[in-house]
């Protein structure tokens, strides 16, 4: 059976290696500790760990104040409360002030299941993109986690992280090396190309294999950095095979899939795509069947990539 | 650098003042209202009590002052440019195209600003991030936060109170510029923040009551505030909204309007007065 380990759980423990590694780093949590993991780094540096208690905004500027002093700051809660209630606090004293704050948004997406929608960030990747300097990444697996983590300790920009609650298969190897701003070719196909981001990925991955049944070969691009978006890899991909599909755990609008129309449209206008939350709230159920319902299954991406390259064969 | 006392200090103030009200009203926008009721206790912090180098804005063993109530930056900016930080000539170019001293404090733009501040309700939570940072590093550098009490109507002021007292930042000091007034009338009218000295003693503070315009009140606000071990430590000083210019002394309109070039021309005379005064130049 596939190796299974949640981003969250990856963070974590990049988290204790990253205090290991450097002394300047320092984490906050605002009550989440347990469901961010970042209580992994707290074990390891109680000195080095504040928890901010049930105090969002104040969290923001305390790790501003942090990384004006010089501070390699983590600051995780869930995807909710970590962008969207502080919004403002991110703008003005972080990213304004362009501070190297990283924040961990965990419990991302309709994975987050039981919860319901007031827990389900679905527009915190469009809400971060917005913002000038930021960077986005949604990493696919725990591997990728753990690199990015620690690869974010050398970031001049603030850093949005989005980790997701439900356990997923690893897909990278351990010597993976992740890298800013730079999408990977995981599967090579002519036919079609699939973009995902996170969680998508693995699905992505199994879409493939129900198309290659069909006799159509997909490309399979991991996109872990949404902003800045890897324009090379996305305009390739539309040159050589014609037909875009996007795939995230997220709203439709802001996401990964309007990042990609939104370069497309202008350099290479091709047949593109969504796969994501159609502009809706979610709601209370277990995340398969979530998905399911949602249209955020391999089969629901299958499905996007005939039509993608049903209508590049229209155009042509 | 030199401390200056009490009588050179409330010169400094009423140079501080003609700058605050030139470059607003050269400006044509601006937040004198609020700047003037702060000048005093900015001008005791930057002439008498922090540490810093005007040479080197980033010297590691620096205090830092956060300006919570960003709109007072007119102040701010007046300070800094007299001790050095950037050339006066930058005053004349307040809130125009391409100039390092923006509407609000940005410290990616201007040399001495700690922090972009101008969304209220902020500073007092990078303040404590600031002291956290100090503590962890053993450092002696203190942090001053300034905050307006209509500021004190934002919910995150209470939640920053809150993690100061938690983690005994006795390392951070907080000042309310208590003018009484906000964009739309008496802070009491609009939605009361009394009693603030009160509030924050309930938060687990150190509170202090001043004048806010009495030099000697404020420098032995400073000198307890250092006194005081395991609390963070809030000095409410008691201002008055346009201090030193008679005919605005407390009219509200001028939070945000600036004065006309002919009520300049008046003001700085009434403030020439003091200057004279002080220095014994006129008698």
């Amino acid at each position: 059976m596939t190796e299974e380990i949640a981003t969250r759980e990856a963070y974590g423990e990049a988290l204790a290696l990253a205090g290991e590694k450097d002394n300047d780093v320092v984490v906050l949590d605002a009550d989440l500790s347990k469901s961010t993991k970042s209580v992994s780094f707290q074990k390891k540096f109680p000195d080095r760990f504040f928890n901010i208690g049930i105090a969002e905004q104040d969290m923001i500027g305390t790790a501003a104040g942090l990384a004006a002093s010089g501070k390699k700051v983590f600051a995780s809660t869930f995807a909710v409360f970590a962008v969207g209630r502080t919004f403002d606090q991110i703008r003005n004293s972080i990213a304004y002030s362009m501070l190297p704050v990283k924040l961990a948004g965990s419990h991302a997406g309709l994975a987050t299941g039981e919860d319901g929608a007031s827990h389900q960030a679905l527009e915190d990747i469009a809400l971060m993109r917005t913002l000038p300097g930021m960077i986005v990444a949604c990493p696919a697996d725990g591997v990728e986690t753990k690199s990015l983590v620690l690869k974010s300790l050398e970031l001049e920009n603030p850093l949005y992280i989005r980790l997701c609650r439900l356990k997923t298969p690893v897909i990278f190897g351990d010597k993976y090396s992740f890298e800013f701003g730079k999408g990977s070719v995981v599967e090579d196909g002519a036919d079609v190309s699939i973009i995902a981001t996170g969680i998508m990925l693995s699905k992505a991955m199994e879409a493939s294999t129900l198309l290659k049944k069909e006799g159509i070969n997909a490309r399979i691009i991991n996109m872990a950095t949404i902003k800045p978006l890897d324009e090379d890899i996305v305009l390739k991909a539309a040159s050589e095979t014609g037909a875009i599909v996007t795939a995230e755990d997220h709203s439709i609008v802001g996401g990964l899939g309007g990042a990609v129309c939104e370069l497309l449209s202008e350099k290479k206008p091709s047949s593109v795509k969504r796969v994501g939350v159609r502009d809706r709230f979610g709601e209370s159920a277990p995340p398969e069947q979530l998905f399911e319902k949602y249209g955020l299954t391999a089969t629901a991406i299958a499905s996007a990539a005939k039509s993608a390259l049903a209508e590049k064969d229209v155009q042509k | 650098m030199e401390k200056l006392g009490a009588e050179q200090l409330s010169v400094k103030s009423a140079e501080m003042r003609k700058e605050i009200l030139k470059m607003t009203t050269c400006a044509g926008s601006g937040h004198p209202g609020g700047s003037l009721s702060a000048t005093d206790i900015v001008v005791a912090l930057y002439y008498r009590e922090m540490k810093h180098k005007p040479d080197n804005p980033l010297w590691g063993g620096r205090d830092k002052f956060v300006l919570s109530k960003g709109h007072a930056c007119p102040l701010l900016y007046a300070v800094l440019a007299d001790l050095g930080y950037f050339p006066k000539e930058e005053l004349g170019k307040l809130r125009t195209l391409n100039s390092m001293l923006q509407g609000h404090p940005s410290s990616t733009k201007t040399p001495g600003i700690e922090i972009s501040t101008g969304s209220l309700g902020q500073g007092l939570s990078v303040a404590n991030g600031m002291a956290l940072a100090s503590k962890l590093d053993k450092s002696d550098s203190r942090i001053y936060c300034l905050l307006g009490d209509g500021e004190l109507q934002e919910g995150q002021v209470w939640e920053a109170a809150m993690t100061s007292a938690h983690y005994k930042l006795d390392n951070l000091l907080a000042i309310v510029d208590f003018n009484r007034l906000q964009i739309d009338g008496f802070v009491e009218d609009v939605m009361g923040v009394e009693p603030i000295a009160d509030k924050f003693s309930a938060f687990g503070w150190n509170s202090i009551e001043i004048d806010g315009h009495d030099f000697e009140e404020i420098i032995s606000a400073f000198a307890k505030a250092k006194e005081c071990t395991d609390k963070p430590t809030v000095i409410v000083a008691k201002t008055t909204k346009c201090k030193g210019v008679s005919f605005i002394e407390n009219v509200c309109d001028y939070h945000g309007k600036t004065l006309t070039s002919e009520e300049l021309q008046k003001a700085i005379g009434e403030l020439d007065l003091v200057c004279n005064i002080e220095t014994g130049e006129e008698r």
